[in-house]
């Protein structure tokens, strides 16, 4: 019975929601309106630390049209701090505003220009506060404290063990070490030391965050929310509002993208806020220029050393990364945790220390952003392991190829042993882009390689249906945000109860009606959600043939599934026939149901990763001598996926992820001066347009089906995006002799740095 | 102020402010919601509609100049059930990932082929500089662009 061909996993089947969205019916949280419903403006500061004195909205509620007007200190009738590592974020400022653009006054009204007039009557009072806006200014001696006190914890299971320096900035420090790395970089042959710098940049899902929040007359609560994590929202309301949690309903359309932006609560607990204020549905849509005052990438500065024996022998890597988490926490010191944990990547390393700090500053809030901090520090060690390969005389590709974790090896105690082959990616990776013939003239190739733990411990479950009609629906809680999760959910039901894709219904989150998800991020969906809808399925079809052996009596290892029909070796019986025998009538349905929680273990984190993403990244480039700017000519990714369960989506999805790194790698950054975000609008921001993206784009997989996931199959989607810095920083130095550590790549920053290596008159 | 437009092929008579922006009629009033609200500077392109056959972004658009003129929106680019070679392209290259901008590619792209007949990939390079896609790596796009053309000719 497995070891029939697959009729629908593995093949590039499109998109089940193709069709609603390119004839524009696909809804999204903004296309949504509930009766009564009000709309949302909200009052931001323009301080980057300042003390709120007073905030008055008096006149502002006096204007006709508004419903309410809220400002921190009337949110004395709910709890208004949340956030899913420290509870440290109010919903409006309370005293201090710690960031330009923080929110601290809001509005519902009959419609967004009344709201918008009303925020111009709210009166508010500050007191600028000296800024701490970057890494060193937040860690200089004496430097201005962004929070006082401690913050409590929030409800993230891994983060039970947070250190925050009490006094400092430093909101969690993470240390992790095994064996002597310090005598082993003292008695290696080569030793390579530097520190890298990356950027704080803006996810710019095209979708700014938006929420429809509406209070019932039982005082349930329901939310439409562009959420990445609809079970994490209704936790943070449920302790801000004192509400079980069976009375908070999220509901999550489509969205119009996330990339990490919209996990966690985000404009969710300020809706509900002013829901329950303005007693009716209250609509809370940000603009692009919310968005970047809403979450960014943490930034960061690594450095990073590496000790190899002259025979290419990595023996050590020492690390201190100090991450920027912005003003409040959000995930941030999971995100510097997880990000360091790899920081020695997809490498065989006896001796590591590695050191980071997750630092406040004056700055928006830092978090989830598509490789959850593993880009920083892959950026230091992967430009570290081309500045080796040069003073070791080695190829780089080789270099690598020698220190990779074998398939079966360990990555750190108690954690899942590799379960991928790099060299394998490595090797097609290198071929494709003939890194053994020589490049053309004016052109450089560079490659990099990266390793990705998921989160662990953590949940999914699911409920597969199967109706009297022998029609199918899924029902999870994975979000489907562009990446594709409801196709491959609907393709691996479709595959185990053998019924046409098109028989099968994925329903949209609703934590009223889909069971439990953790979160749609870290690459997990495919592995983790779409498991569970795979044991669910395979609930289902164990009924199905317990049904068909009891009516048929035939043993139930003699029947199996086959289009639509449980086929026993002499007779075959329709779904539809089936239930209609086990029922007696035409009516009911089997319920199955798929939990995946691996639950805690004794790996260093907590618990074991469900898979270990992995990929390479190869790249040819071209510099403009006279202007600096880079040109990634040809661009190859390699991602170790297990099982492509849809090859289609997912070469979309990493040539997405490579061309999502050539932004932050050649011209995304968030620029600050004196307190004020210069840039917080896509005419300034300039994120990849199509004239940007390589011509010769080409997304490959390695597919041993050795994940832990259905069908062999591992997360996939991040690893694409990790290695682009290095790989086309490690071009450019192979082209140019130029080696770069901070990011973007700009075109003034490579000109200069052509400059001061062979000046002119 | 009353306004004659065409749009999707049907006529409407609307009571619109002078202010009023094309994108929030078309979405509020006409409850057509394809084109979204993104940037609102006319940089992403995810509003572009078409007016008289020329994409304009709907977001710095006013509603009065679209007064005498045909708009079309991505909901009136099928014929019925029947999909536009272009959204039959974008289904099959996998050149839509969250859809956001979907909209906005596609009339885009039909703006394009109307001055174009045989475009090359430069061609649709250049028309779709005013279009982000923060999903897909564009290839997808632009192969399905260049698929529909082909189809057409």
């Amino acid at each position: 019975m497995s070891a029939r061909p697959l009729r629908v996993v593995g093949h590039p089947v499109p998109r089940v929601d193709a069709i609603e969205k390119v004839t524009g019916r696909a809804r999204y949280v903004t296309d949504l309106t509930v009766p009564g419903m009000a709309h949302a403006k909200v009052l931001r500061s323009p301080y980057a630390h300042a003390r709120v004195t007073r905030v008055d909205v008096t006149r502002a509620r006096a204007r006709p049209g508004v419903f309410a007007a809220l400002a921190g200190a009337d949110l004395t009738w709910c709890d208004p701090y949340y956030g899913p590592a420290y509870r440290d974020r109010p919903v409006l400022a309370i005293e201090v505003a710690r960031y330009e653009g923080e929110p601290v006054a809001a509005v519902a009204a009959v419609d967004e220009a009344t709201a918008e007039e009303a925020l111009e009557l709210v009166d508010v009072d500050y007191e600028p506060l000296a800024a701490a806006m970057t890494l060193e200014e937040a860690l200089a001696p004496g430097a201005p404290l962004v929070h006082a006190g401690q913050p409590p914890a929030g409800h993230f299971a891994d983060l039970a063990t947070l250190r925050p320096r009490p006094g400092t900035n430093v909101c969690h420090q993470f240390q992790f070490a095994r064996g002597d790395a310090a005598a082993a970089l003292a008695g290696a042959d080569v030793v390579v030391e530097d520190v890298y710098r990356f950027p704080p940049v803006q996810h710019v899902a095209l979708e700014p965050h938006a929420v429809v929040a509406a209070w019932d007359e039982t005082g349930a609560l329901t939310l439409w929310a562009s959420t990445q994590n609809p079970y994490s929202v209704r936790v943070e309301l449920a302790k801000m509002f004192d509400v079980p949690l069976a009375r908070i309903r999220v509901v999550v359309p489509h969205l119009g993208g996330g990339f990490g932006s919209k996990t966690y609560a985000k404009l969710e607990p300020l809706a509900a806020t002013l829901a329950r204020a303005a007693g009716r549905p209250v609509r809370l849509a940000a603009s692009i220029p919310e968005a970047f005052q809403t979450v960014r990438r943490c930034a960061s500065r690594v450095a990073a050393r590496a000790g190899f024996r002259r025979d290419g022998t990595l023996v050590a890597v020492e690390c201190e990364a100090d991450y920027d988490v912005g003003a409040y926490a959000d995930i941030g010191p999971r995100v510097v945790q997880k990000g360091t944990y790899t920081a020695t990547g997809p490498y065989r390393v006896p001796h590591v220390k590695l050191d980071a700090r997750a630092v406040y500053t004056n700055t928006t809030p830092g978090g989830a952003f598509r490789g959850f901090g593993v880009p920083q520090l892959a950026w230091a060690l992967e430009s570290l392991f081309d500045t080796a390969a040069d003073r070791l005389g080695r190829d780089p590709v080789d270099l690598r190829r020698q220190n990779f974790l074998a398939h079966g090896e360990e990555f750190a105690p108690g954690d899942t042993p590799i379960d991928g082959k790099l060299e394998e990616s490595l090797g097609r990776a290198a071929e494709a882009i003939g890194w053994m013939q020589a490049p053309a003239a004016g052109r450089g190739r560079g490659v990099a390689a990266m390793l990705k733990a998921s989160v662990a411990p953590s949940v999914s479950e699911a409920i597969v249906r199967l109706h009297a009609d022998g029609s199918v629906t899924v029902l999870a809680s994975a979000v489907e945000m562009g990446q594709g999760t409801r196709t491959v959910l609907a393709q691996i039901a479709a595959e185990v109860l053998s019924v046409p894709l098109a028989r099968v219904t994925v329903v949209q989150p609703d934590t009223a009606v889909t069971p439990y998800d953790q979160t749609t991020s870290s690459s997990r969906s495919t592995a983790m959600t779409g498991r569970a809808v795979q044991v669910a399925a395979e609930d289902v079809r164990d009924q199905l043939l317990a049904i068909a052996a009891r009516h048929l009596g035939v043993a139930a290892r003699e029947l199996a599934l086959a289009e639509g029909a449980v086929v026993a070796p002499a007779r075959r019986l329709t779904y539809a026939e089936a239930l209609a025998l086990n029922f007696g009538m035409t009516g009911g349905e089997l319920i199955g149901r798929g939990v995946i929680a691996p639950g805690r273990t004794a790996a260093p984190l907590g618990g074991s990763t469900p898979f270990w993403e992995m990929a390479v990244g190869a790249a040819e480039v071209s510099v403009d001598e006279e202007t600096g700017a880079i040109r990634v000519e040809r661009y190859v990714s390699v991602a170790d996926v297990g099982r492509a369960i849809n090859p289609l989506l997912l070469e979309g999805q990493d040539e997405g992820g490579v061309v999502q790194g050539l932004g932050h790698t050649l011209l995304e950054e968030m620029l600050y001066a004196d307190g004020h975000l210069l840039n917080g609008t896509l005419l300034t921001y300039r994120v990849p347009r199509a004239d940007d993206a390589p011509e010769d784009l080409e997304c490959r997989f390695v597919e041993n089906a050795d994940g832990s996931g259905p069908f062999g199959a591992k997360g996939a989607g991040e690893g694409s995006l990790i290695p682009v810095s290095p790989a086309v920083a490690n071009a450019l130095a192979r082209l140019t002799g130029v080696r770069l550590r901070d990011l973007p790549l700009s075109p003034e920053r490579v000109w200069r740095a052509l400059r001061a290596r062979s000046p002119r008159a | 102020m009353t306004i004659h437009t065409v749009v999707n092929g049907r006529p409407h008579d609307l009571d619109v402010a002078p202010h009023a922006l094309l994108l929030d009629v078309l979405r509020d009033t006409l409850d057509l919601k394809g084109a979204k609200r993104s940037c609102d500077t006319q940089v992403c392109g995810a509003c572009t509609v078409l007016v008289d056959g020329l994409a304009v972004s709907a977001c710095t658009y006013l509603a009065v100049e679209a007064d005498g003129r045909s708009v079309l929106t991505v909901e009136g680019l099928a014929e019925g059930e029947s999909l536009h070679p272009l959204q039959r392209a974008f289904v099959e290259a996998g050149a839509v990932q969250c859809g956001f901008c979907t909209a906005g590619m596609l009339l885009t792209a039909k703006a394009m082929l109307s001055e174009h007949d045989r475009p090359t990939r430069a061609d649709v390079l250049h028309y779709l500089r005013g279009s982000l896609c923060r999903c897909t790596g564009y290839r997808k796009i632009v192969d399905a662009v260049l698929a529909a053309a082909e189809t057409r000719s």
